[in-house]
């Protein structure tokens, strides 16, 4: 990340793509439109992530999604040094970011700390989301406010 | 637990291990070497090859029964279990499932086995080069998390915050494995001793794990087999009883994006009770523990939720003096584990598991009756087991 770059990641790393039966299709069309969206029962009201076809607190099958704010606390985070995938051979250390959103009951997103991947972000830390737009698809990053 | 529990109703009579390579450095096949260990598992039992009829083995091992059986040139075998899901967090589950096979009456002996040879298919920690994904790991992949690794330290990192603990306590872990190995000519790491200087200088993979924090990647087999406790007292090894086995994951423990609700936990926390409660124990009673540690980190973690301390005793407990056989008040990992023995997801703790209770481990603890085994971490499911000598 030492050079200015459209993406926090270089390029090569997979794509996401919604699963084959739709399940979460609604999500990453949100993403594309820059909006955020947590799936949420519409008969208990209960949030989950990532989506599923039943709702885990009442088994109910309807669901449907819910625009949240894009703010977060900063959960947990690594920085991660060991290149897993080929496309990571060139880069320094990157940090993975799990954020807590507090308007969807906690539910959890990962995602990238935006930033000098060197600094030591605090926990529980307040973030907002990022939409970095790829050809394929767009991804949420997140940044300290 | 009343009378459906297989506490003691069978036995380990017999342990079997190739030799330990470095990854991609055994000389004969992954097939070859699962035959090897479930020989010498044998002639340690003292049965016939032709008596065992029965197998069971985790984390998709490649090595199926019926090739077994067929190559072994069995009459015929009668159990062939693979505990679902979990990588080596289904060792533990294995020798649960060949005891239920054995105390259900389905077969006699059953071996529970793990053969490796990851170099000649794949490595875990290492990502598969697709272009697009979907599915659970749309949500991970794409910013980079991929392996273990790092969502195992995801989930370390949140509880050494949560509870104050620092690099020391993954340091004592890291150190107890090479301090066991250099005791156990087994071992991948046997001559080869490690210092607290060395361990801070090595490189990270993913903070806070440093390299030597992280397993071995081996190529080996290792081999057990199990059968009734009547019949394993007739033969030639002292029998190492089954007390007690759990397998499974708490609520929504496989959520998609690092959602489990009980995020800073190993996933022991539904089984640990059940497990003390079949072995009609507690975790004072327990002389020494084998944990797998696929990451030093995930240790801490597993000794609380199989209550050995709590969470703000962490810093007090994980020791290297307490950790270290014979005197230690919690000797840990006594042939090396998976950091300095070898990885073989696991299985070998299982094997050190009875060795202690043989009396004949390399690192023995003096009058160590009762040994227990955690399989996983974090991984769904996970498995304890708990052993008597």
């Amino acid at each position: 990340m030492a050079e200015k770059s459209l993406y926090y990641l270089p390029e090569g790393l997979p794509a996401p793509k919604a699963q084959r039966d739709g399940m979460d299709a609604g999500f990453w069309e949100a993403l594309r439109r820059h909006e955020l969206v947590v799936q949420r029962c519409n008969r208990c009201k209960t949030f989950q992530f990532g989506p599923e076809w039943i709702c885990h607190k009442c088994q109910g099958g309807d669901l449907g999604w819910h625009r949240v704010s894009g703010r977060g606390r900063l959960y947990t985070w690594v920085r991660s040094w060991n290149p897993v995938h080929p496309a990571l051979k060139q880069a320094g250390p990157f940090i993975i970011a799990v954020v807590e959103l507090p308007d969807a009951d906690n539910v959890r997103m990962v995602g990238n700390l935006l930033g000098d991947p060197m600094h030591d972000a605090p926990f529980d830390a307040e973030v907002e989301a990022v939409f970095e737009d790829h050809p394929e698809a767009t991804l949420v990053q997140w940044k300290l406010v | 637990m009343g009378e459906y529990s297989i506490k003691d109703k069978v036995a380990v009579c017999g342990l079997g291990e190739t030799k330990y390579y470095k990854r991609g450095q055994a000389p004969v096949s992954e097939f070859q070497l699962a035959c090897e260990a479930i020989l010498k598992a044998v002639e340690d039992a003292g049965i016939k090859v032709t008596d065992l009829d029965g197998f069971a083995s985790y984390s998709n091992d490649r090595n199926d029964a019926a090739r077994l059986a067929t190559a072994l040139g069995l009459p015929h075998y009668a159990w062939a279990s693979m505990v679902w899901g979990g990588g080596g967090g289904g060792g533990s589950g294995a020798v649960a499932q060949a005891a239920a096979a054995v105390a259900a009456g389905y077969a006699k002996y059953v071996v529970v086995f793990r053969a490796l040879a990851q170099g000649q298919f794949g490595r875990f920690g290492q990502a598969a080069p697709v272009d697009t994904v979907s599915g659970p790991a749309a949500y991970a992949w794409p910013y980079g998390l991929f392996v273990p690794a790092q969502w195992v330290a995801l989930r370390v990192r949140r509880f050494m915050h949560e509870h104050r603990v620092t690099q020391d306590a993954l340091a004592a872990v890291v150190l107890a494995d090479y301090h066991h190995a250099q005791l156990n000519p087994r071992a991948v790491m046997y001559g080869r001793p490690l210092t607290r200087e060395q361990y801070d200088r090595s490189r990270w993979i993913v903070e806070p794990f440093h390299l030597y924090d992280c397993c071995m990647e081996n190529d080996g087999a290792a081999a057990l087999i199990l059968t009734s406790s009547e019949r394993a007292r007739d033969l030639k090894q002292k029998p190492v009883y089954v007390m007690a086995a759990a397998q499974g994951a708490p609520h929504r423990a496989a959520a998609a994006a690092e959602n489990s609700p009980d995020y800073a936990s190993s996933h022991f926390r539904t089984l640990a009770p059940r497990l003390y409660q079949m072995a009609e124990i507690g975790p004072k009673d327990v002389d020494v523990v084998q944990i797998y540690e696929h990451f030093s980190g995930a240790v801490p973690i597993s000794l609380v939720e199989h209550g050995f301390c709590e969470p703000d005793g962490v810093m007090e407990l994980c020791r290297l003096e307490n950790f270290i056989a014979p005197n230690g008040k919690l000797p840990l990992n006594t042939s090396g584990g998976n950091i300095a023995e070898c990885y073989m997801h696991g299985l070998e703790l299982v094997n050190e598991a009875v060795r202690q209770c043989r009396g004949t481990s390399t690192a023995q603890v003096p009058d160590a009756k009762i040994a227990l085994v955690a399989s996983g971490p974090m991984v769904s499911p996970v498995s304890d087991l708990i052993v008597r000598g």
